[in-house]
C-alpha cells in the first residue's frame, strides 16, 4: 500500500527457483502492497476459446455428490441443517471442519462441519435468538448474561440513537432493509494479498501505518484510525492461527497455485467467520490466481484437470457459505443469499483483456458442478473482450442462467481496472474502497406521501412532514411534481441521517477487522443509498401527465385509489415521454441525497436495485396512480413493470439504458428473461444473438443485466415439483437464487414477469 | 370453408393490388404517408441475422392452415401508422441494431400487401445503413420493383409447399408466383433464407421436400434453410377470430422427422437449421 515500501527488490533471493515469487516479473508490487501492479506485470491474457477446458474429475464428482447430500438434508430440514448455538463466531472460534478430508483439495469451513451455521451476536443478539427459534433451535441461555448487558450490540446502539422520525419511516416501509440488525456487508477485503505477500508482510505494513498515526494532535479521528489499525493487526494474527488450524503457514506467501487458492480462500473464510454482512463478496480473484496456475503448468506441476479441480473445490466452499438469518430477513432477500460475488474478465487500462484461462475455469464450474446461485459470477463486459470468451459466457448463460453482466467500458473510467462488484452492482476498487450499504428508499410510496400530505396511505399516520395534500378530484402533473420535490428532500434527509447513525454504530460495535486489514490505510468510502419502485413512480407520473387520473378517497380523506382515464406511455417502451420522467426522478433524488453531510465524509451514491425486496416493497405500498394495485410487487431494480414493456427486448433495454450511471454510481440493475426459442433457432444462433444483445445494450450505456434463458413452463413445473429442480437457478435483480428456495409469492412474481419472445 | 371467401381477396391481390395505398402500376414510387401495422418488436432474434427491429404489417392474401398469426390477415385490422413514426423509431434503435449485427425485418401478414409502405421503410432503413430483410411468401413477388429490391439485403422466403396441390391445400393459393419470385431473386443475386414449415400429414411428403431442396440449391443464392416445426401456439388466436382451426388434432413433428427433413436440404449442399 501507500505507506510501507521495502528496500529495493532483491532479485537473488526473491526470484530464486524455490521462492514464492520465482519467475514473476517485478514491479511496484515487489516494494509495496499492490496486487494490481502484480497482475498487470504478470497476467497472461487468453484470447482463445473454451476447448482447452477439462471436465469434472472423479475426485470432484465424489466430493460434490457428498456435498449434494448435505445440501438436500439442509433443504429437507426447512433451510437450516445445524447451528452451533453456544460459540459466537470469530476467526478462530472453531476447530477444523471438512466435507471429506481425503478428497478436498481446498479446505476450510465456517464451523467444524459443513452447513453448520455459527451465531454472530455482535450485530444484534435478538436477531440471533429469533433466527434460532424460527428454525427450531434453542438459544444458549448463558449468552443472555452477555448480550447486551456486558456487550452492547450494533442493533442496540442504533436504536439508542434513532430519532422518532427515522423509526416512523422504518415502520411504514418508506425506508426498508436498513442494516441496523445485521451486518452491512458490501466490503471486499483484498484476499489476494494474503496469497501474494503472506500475512507477516501485511502485518509489517499495518504496523508502519500505525506509526504514521503518531501525530502531534491525537484527536478523535486519529484515535479511531489508531484503534482500527490495531484491531486489523490483531485480526491478521488470528488469520495466521486459522491457517494453523488447517495446517498451513499463512505467514509466508503462497508458493504454488494450490496454495494461492487456499491462502485466498482462508483469508475470505476469516471474513465470513467474523462478519455476517448482507453481501460478502469475493472480489476479482480468477485472473490473479491464474498467474500461479499458469506457472505451475509451465513447471509441469499441474495439468488442466487438476487446475479445474482447484476451482471446483474452491467454488464448492463458496457455495456453502451460510449465515443464520431470521425468516423476515430471508423474506426480504429470499433464498439464503450471501452474494459471494466474483468479478471475471474486464479490460486492463493498457488495452489488454484481463481474461485468462482461469476466467474460463471459474465459469466452467457451472458446467462441472451445475448451476448455482453462489458464487455470484459476474462478467465485466467489454466490447473488446475476446470473442472466444464472449461466446463461452453466452453459451454458459443460455445453459445455466447463472451469470450476470456489468459494463466494464462504462465503469473502467470511474474505477480503473482492478475493481470488483460487491453484492450485485456496486463497483469498488479492491482494497482501496468500501461502501456504507444503505438499502433503499421507496419512491412510489414517497409519491403517495406527496399526494396525501405526508400521511401514510395504509396506516393513516403522519409519517412525512404535514405539507399540503392534493385537493380536487384529479391529479395535476405540475401540482404533484411540486409536492413531490419537498417530500423527496425530506426523505433524503431522514434517510442519510439514518444511514449515518447505522454506520457510526457499525464501525463502533461491529467493525470488520479482517476485511479492513486487507485494505489500504486511506480508502474511498461511499454512502450507498438506493431507490425502489422507480418504474412505478415514473409510470404514475406519466399517467398523471398523459392520461387523466381521478382520485378515490377513503373515509379518512386519504387518496387510496386511482381511476385512470385513457392510456399513458409506460417505462420500458423506449418512449421519452416517460423515460425522461424516470431519468428526472433518478437525478433529482440523487441531488437531494448529495445535499446532506455523510458519516466519515463518504461520497454519496445511489443504486437502482431491489434484489427480491421488490415483493416486500410492493406489499407495503398502497394503490398507485399507474394502476398498480395495493400489495402488488414492484418491478425489480430498474425494470419496467411486468407486462408494460410491450415493444420488445431492445425497447425495454433502451429505456433502462437511459438511466444515468453518473447519478446512480452504486449501480442500475436490470433483469432480462427470454425463452430459448426467441433467442434463435440453433445453438450457434442463440450464442451469437445473446452476444449481440449484450453488445447493443452496453453500447447504449446499460450498466448491468441479469440474463435468464428458459421457458415459463419450466418455472411452473419447478413450483409444482421442486424436488426435480434442486439446482434450478434464476437471476433476479443483481444476483442469482435457487428458484425452489423462493417463497411461493416470490415464485409467482418471477413467473409473472415479462419473458421476451413468449407467446402471450 | 373459411378460406374460400378469401380467395377473392387473393385474386384481387394478385391482379390489382388492393388497399388504400395501391395506385395501379409499380413503376413510379409515390410517397405514402401511412400503412397498417399489426405490431412491432424491437429485439427479434429469429427473423434474420442478429438482433432486429421487426415490423409486422397487417394484411395477407394467403390463408395458411397453420398460420399462427391469423389476427394479421386483414389489413384494416392493423393500426394505421405513419412512415415517419416507424422511421423515427428505427433511428432510435439504429446504433443498437448495428452493434448487435442485426437490422430491420418487415414481416406480417404479408408485407407485399402494402408494398409501397414496405418499400419506403426499407429505403429509409438503407439510408441509415441498416441491414434489411423482407419476410414474404413470395406470392405477391411481382409487386416488388427492381428499385425496391436494391433496398433489400435479404429475403426470408417462405415456400409453404412444392406442388400446386399441396400449396393450394395449405394456403388456398397458387405456388407459381412464389417460384417466379425466387427465380428472379436468384437472377439478381439476392440472398435468400428459405423457410419451410413442417406439418405432419400436410407438408411432410419427402419427395416433395426433395424437389424443393433441389430447386433451392439450384437457385444458388440460398444461404440457409430454416425448417420450422409446426406448433400450435397460435391456436387460441383462431378461436378469438371465430375461425375453425383445422389442425387442432395435428401434433408437432417428431425431432427425428425434423432432422430428416433438414438432412434432405443438407444433402443438396444447403445449410439447414
Amino acid at each position: 500500500m501507500n505507506v510501507y515500501a521495502r528496500e529495493p527488490f532483491d532479485t537473488e533471493t526473491e526470484l530464486s527457483t524455490q521462492a514464492p515469487w520465482r519467475g514473476f516479473l517485478p514491479g511496484t508490487w515487489t516494494r509495496e502492497v499492490d496486487v494490481r501492479s502484480f497482475i498487470i506485470a504478470n497476467v497472461t491474457p487468453y484470447e482463445g476459446d473454451a476447448r482447452f477446458l477439462a471436465g469434472i474429475t472423479p475426485r470432484t464428482a465424489d466430493l460434490w455428490e457428498r456435498l449434494k447430500g448435505h445440501l438436500k438434508a439442509e433443504r429437507d430440514k426447512g433451510g437450516v441443517l445445524d447451528v452451533d448455538v453456544s460459540t459466537p463466531s470469530s476467526i478462530t472460534s472453531h476447530k477444523a471442519g471438512y466435507i471429506a478430508e481425503d478428497l478436498e483439495q481446498i479446505v476450510g469451513l465456517q464451523t467444524d462441519a459443513p452447513l453448520k451455521r455459527a451465531i454472530m451476536p455482535f450485530g444484534g443478539y435478538r436477531m440471533v435468538k429469533n433466527g434460532l427459534e424460527a428454525y427450531g433451535f434453542k438459544a444458549d441461555t448463558s449468552l443472555d448474561k452477555v448480550f447486551p448487558k456486558l456487550r452492547k450490540t450494533h442493533n442496540d446502539a442504533v436504536f439508542d440513537v434513532y430519532t422518532p422520525e427515522m423509526l416512523a419511516c422504518r415502520k411504514s416501509g418508506v425506508i426498508t432493509g436498513l442494516p441496523d440488525a445485521y451486518g452491512r456487508g458490501r466490503i471486499i477485503g483484498d484476499y489476494r494479498r494474503v496469497a501474494l505477500y503472506g500475512v507477516n508482510r501485511l502485518i509489517e505494513d499495518k504496523q508502519t501505518q500505525l506509526k504514521s498515526f503518531e501525530l502531534a494532535t491525537i484527536d478523535e479521528e486519529v484515535l479511531r484510525a489508531r484503534e482500527e489499525t490495531a484491531e486489523q493487526i490483531k485480526a491478521l494474527k488470528e488469520l495466521v492461527k486459522l491457517g494453523e488450524i488447517y495446517g498451513f503457514d499463512l505467514t509466508r506467501p503462497a508458493v504454488n497455485g494450490r496454495e494461492a487458492v487456499q491462502w485466498t480462500y482462508l483469508a475470505y473464510l476469516a471474513a465470513v467467520k467474523e462478519a455476517n454482512g448482507a453481501a460478502m463478496s469475493l472480489g476479482r480473484v480468477s485472473s490473479f490466481l491464474d498467474i500461479y496456475i499458469q506457472r505451475d503448468i509451465a513447471e509441469g506441476e499441474l495439468n488442466e484437470a487438476e487446475a479445474q479441480e482447484l476451482f471446483d473445490h474452491f467454488v464448492m466452499k463458496l457455495r456453502i457459505i451460510r449465515f443464520l438469518r431470521t425468516p423476515e430477513y430471508d423474506q426480504l432477500f429470499s433464498g439464503d443469499p450471501t452474494w459471494v460475488t466474483e468479478s471475471i474478465g474486464g479490460m486492463a487500462i493498457d488495452g489488454r483483456p484481463l481474461v485468462t484461462k482461469s476466467s474460463f475455469r471459474m465459469l466452467n464450474t457451472l458446467n462441472t458442478l451445475g448451476p448455482a446461485p453462489e458464487p455470484n459470477l459476474t462478467v465485466l463486459w467489454s466490447e473488446q473482450l475476446p470473442k472466444g470468451f464472449r461466446d463461452f459466457c453466452a453459451e454458459t448463460s443460455i445453459k445455466t442462467s447463472s451469470i450476470q453482466y456489468e459494463n466494464d467500458d462504462l465503469m473502467r473510467p470511474y474505477w480503473g481496472d482492478d475493481y470488483g462488484i460487491a453484492c450485485c452492482v456496486s463497483a469498488m476498487r479492491i482494497g482501496k474502497q468500501m461502501q456504507f450499504f444503505g438499502a433503499r428508499a421507496n419512491l412510489a410510496k414517497t409519491l403517495l406521501y406527496a399526494i396525501n400530505g405526508g400521511r401514510d396511505e395504509k396506516s393513516g399516520a403522519q409519517v412525512g412532514p404535514a405539507l399540503a395534500p392534493v385537493v380536487g378530484d384529479y391529479l395535476d402533473y405540475e401540482d404533484v411534481k411540486a409536492k413531490l420535490l419537498p417530500m423527496m428532500e425530506w426523505l433524503a434527509r431522514v434517510y442519510v441521517n439514518a444511514l449515518n447513525s447505522i454506520h457510526y454504530m457499525h464501525d463502533k460495535y461491529m467493525y470488520e477487522r479482517i476485511e479492513m486489514a486487507l485494505h489500504d490505510r486511506d480508502i474511498l468510502r461511499t454512502m450507498a443509498c438506493g431507490i425502489a419502485g422507480l418504474s412505478v413512480a415514473a409510470d404514475s407520473l406519466s399517467a398523471i401527465k398523459h392520461a387523466k387520473v381521478k382520485i378515490v378517497r377513503d373515509e379518512r380523506g386519504l387518496a387510496t385509489d386511482f381511476e385512470i382515464e385513457g392510456d399513458y406511455p409506460a417505462f420500458g417502451n423506449n418512449d421519452d415521454r416517460v423515460d425522461d420522467i424516470a431519468v428526472w426522478l433518478t437525478e433529482t433524488f440523487m441531488g437531494c441525497i448529495r445535499k446532506h453531510k455523510t458519516y466519515r465524509n463518504a461520497m454519496p451514491t445511489q443504486s437502482i436495485l431491489t434484489i427480491t425486496s421488490n415483493v416486500v416493497y410492493g406489499k407495503k405500498t398502497g394503490n398507485t396512480p399507474d394502476g398498480r394495485k395495493a400489495g402488488v410487487p414492484f418491478a425489480p431494480g430498474a425494470n419496467p413493470m411486468h407486462g408494460r414493456d410491450k415493444n420488445g427486448a431492445v425497447a425495454s433495454m433502451a429505456s433502462v439504458a437511459k438511466l444515468p450511471y453518473a447519478h446512480a454510481q452504486d449501480g442500475i440493475s436490470y433483469t432480462f428473461s427470454i425463452v430459448p426459442s426467441a433467442l434463435g433457432s440453433t445453438d450457434e444462433d442463440r450464442v451469437n444473438n445473446l452476444d449481440s444483445l449484450l453488445s447493443g445494450y452496453f453500447l447504449q450505456g446499460g450498466h448491468h443485466i441479469n440474463v435468464n434463458v428458459f421457458d415459463r413452463e419450466t418455472l411452473v413445473d419447478a413450483m409444482e415439483h421442486p424436488e426435480l429442480y434442486p439446482q434450478l437457478t434464476i437471476r433476479v435483480s443483481g444476483y442469482a437464487v435457487n428458484f425452489i428456495k423462493l417463497t411461493r409469492e416470490q415464485q409467482l412474481d418471477v413467473i409473472s414477469r415479462t419473458f421476451h419472445g413468449a407467446s402471450n | 370453408m373459411a378460406h374460400q371467401t378469401n380467395l377473392l381477396d387473393v385474386r384481387d391481390a394478385h391482379g390489382g393490388a388492393p388497399g388504400v395505398h395501391a395506385h395501379g402500376g409499380h413503376a413510379a414510387r409515390r410517397p405514402v404517408a401511412h400503412g397498417f401495422v399489426h405490431s412491432k418488436e424491437a429485439g427479434g432474434a429469429v427473423d434474420g441475422p442478429g438482433i432486429r427491429y421487426v415490423l409486422f404489417v397487417s394484411g395477407c392474401p394467403l390463408r395458411c392452415l397453420y398460420c399462427h398469426n391469423p389476427d394479421t390477415w386483414h389489413m384494416r385490422k392493423g393500426k394505421e401508422t405513419s412512415v415517419s413514426e416507424i422511421v423515427a423509431e428505427m433511428a432510435s434503435y439504429s446504433n443498437f441494431l448495428k452493434r448487435a449485427k442485426g437490422g430491420i425485418t418487415i414481416t406480417g401478414g404479408e408485407p407485399l400487401t402494402q408494398v409501397e409502405f414496405t418499400a419506403e421503410i426499407f429505403h429509409a432503413a438503407k439510408k441509415m445503413g441498416l441491414h434489411t430483410a423482407l419476410d414474404t411468401s413470395g406470392f405477391l413477388g411481382k409487386r416488388v420493383t427492381d428499385e425496391m429490391l436494391e433496398d433489400i439485403d435479404l429475403v426470408l422466403l417462405d415456400i409453404k409447399a412444392f406442388t400446386e396441390e399441396t400449396y393450394f391445400e395449405v394456403t388456398g393459393a397458387q405456388l407459381q408466383p412464389t417460384l417466379d419470385f425466387a427465380r428472379r431473386l436468384s437472377a439478381l443475386g439476392k440472398k435468400i433464407w428459405l423457410r419451410y414449415v413442417l406439418v405432419p400429414g400436410l407438408t411432410d411428403k419427402l419427395d416433395e421436400i426433395e424437389a424443393l431442396a433441389a430447386f433451392a440449391a439450384d437457385l444458388g443464392v440460398v444461404e440457409r434453410v430454416d425448417v420450422l416445426p409446426f406448433h400450435k401456439l397460435g391456436e387460441f388466436k383462431w378461436k378469438e377470430c371465430g375461425r375453425e382451426y383445422k389442425l387442432a388434432d395435428t401434433e408437432p413433428p417428431s425431432r427425428e422427422l425434423v432432422e430428416q427433413v433438414r438432412s434432405i436440404f443438407r444433402s443438396h449442399g444447403l445449410k439447414a437449421a
